[in-house]
C-alpha cells in the first residue's frame, strides 16, 4: 500500500482533485503477490479544463516521474474535468478527496 | 545517426506510427494490444515499431514527447497518446476520423 498512498498524496497535492481513485490492478498481471507495479488513476480536477488528452497526461506523467522510474510499470489513467464528470457519471455529488488522514 | 534524430525520422516517416511492445500479431503487453485492435477496426494502415526489439529507441523515446510509457501512438508526427486515449478517442468515434485524414493534412 505505501507505493498507492504514496500516489495518492502526490497528486492530491499537485492537482487538487474533486475526484480521486488511485486502484492498485498489480494483481491482474504476472507479478508477485502484494506487487505495486500497475495502477490505474480516475482524477477529476479543474486544471485540465482547456487541456488536450495528452497534456493532462503529461501532468501526471510529471508529478510522478519518480514513481514511474522506481517501480510503477504501468499507469493507467483517467482524467476528466468536473463537468466532462458530470456528464459520464449523471448528477451524483463529487466524494470530497482524500485528505490524508490514516484510517484507525 | 544520433538516436533523437532517428526517432524524429521514424516518426514522420509516416502518417500513423505506433512504437508498441510486440508486434500487431503478437502483441506483448495489453495495452499494446488494445491500440492495434482500435486501430485495425478503424482500418488503418500503420507503420508499427516494436520497443522490444530496439532497446535504444525503448529507453529514448519517452524523453521525445514527455511520455514515459508504451504503447505511443503518432499521427502526422504529433503525439496522440498511450492507450488510455486512444481507447478514448475510439469510443468517441474521433480516432476514425483521424486516421482518415492521416497523411493528407
Amino acid at each position: 500500500m505505501q507505493l498507492q498512498n504514496q500516489i495518492i498524496h502526490k497528486l492530491s497535492n499537485a492537482l487538487t482533485p474533486v475526484h480521486l481513485e488511485v486502484v492498485n490492478e498489480s494483481g491482474n498481471h504476472n507479478v508477485p503477490a502484494g506487487s505495486e507495479s500497475h495502477f490505474k488513476v480516475t482524477l477529476v480536477a479543474d486544471v485540465f479544463e482547456g487541456d488536450s488528452l495528452v497534456k493532462r497526461h503529461q501532468r501526471l506523467y510529471q508529478v510522478l516521474a519518480e514513481e514511474l522510474k522506481s517501480g510503477v510499470h504501468a499507469l493507467a489513467m483517467h482524467l476528466y474535468t468536473p463537468a466532462e464528470w458530470r456528464e459520464k457519471e449523471g448528477a451524483a455529488p463529487l466524494s470530497p478527496p482524500c485528505m490524508g488522514g490514516e484510517k484507525g | 545517426m544520433e538516436i533523437m534524430e532517428r526517432i524524429k525520422q521514424q516518426i514522420e516517416g509516416a502518417p500513423i506510427v505506433l512504437y508498441m511492445k510486440g508486434t500487431p500479431q503478437f502483441p506483448q503487453c495489453g495495452f499494446s494490444s488494445h491500440v492495434v485492435q482500435a486501430l485495425a477496426a478503424c482500418d488503418a494502415e500503420f507503420t508499427d515499431i516494436n520497443v522490444l526489439a530496439d532497446p535504444e529507441i525503448r529507453e529514448n523515446l519517452p524523453r521525445y514527447a514527455n511520455w514515459p510509457t508504451f504503447p505511443q501512438l503518432y499521427i502526422d508526427g504529433e503525439l496522440v497518446g498511450g492507450c488510455d486515449i486512444v481507447m478514448e478517442l475510439y469510443q468517441r468515434g474521433e480516432l476514425k476520423t483521424m486516421v482518415e485524414a492521416a497523411g493528407k493534412g
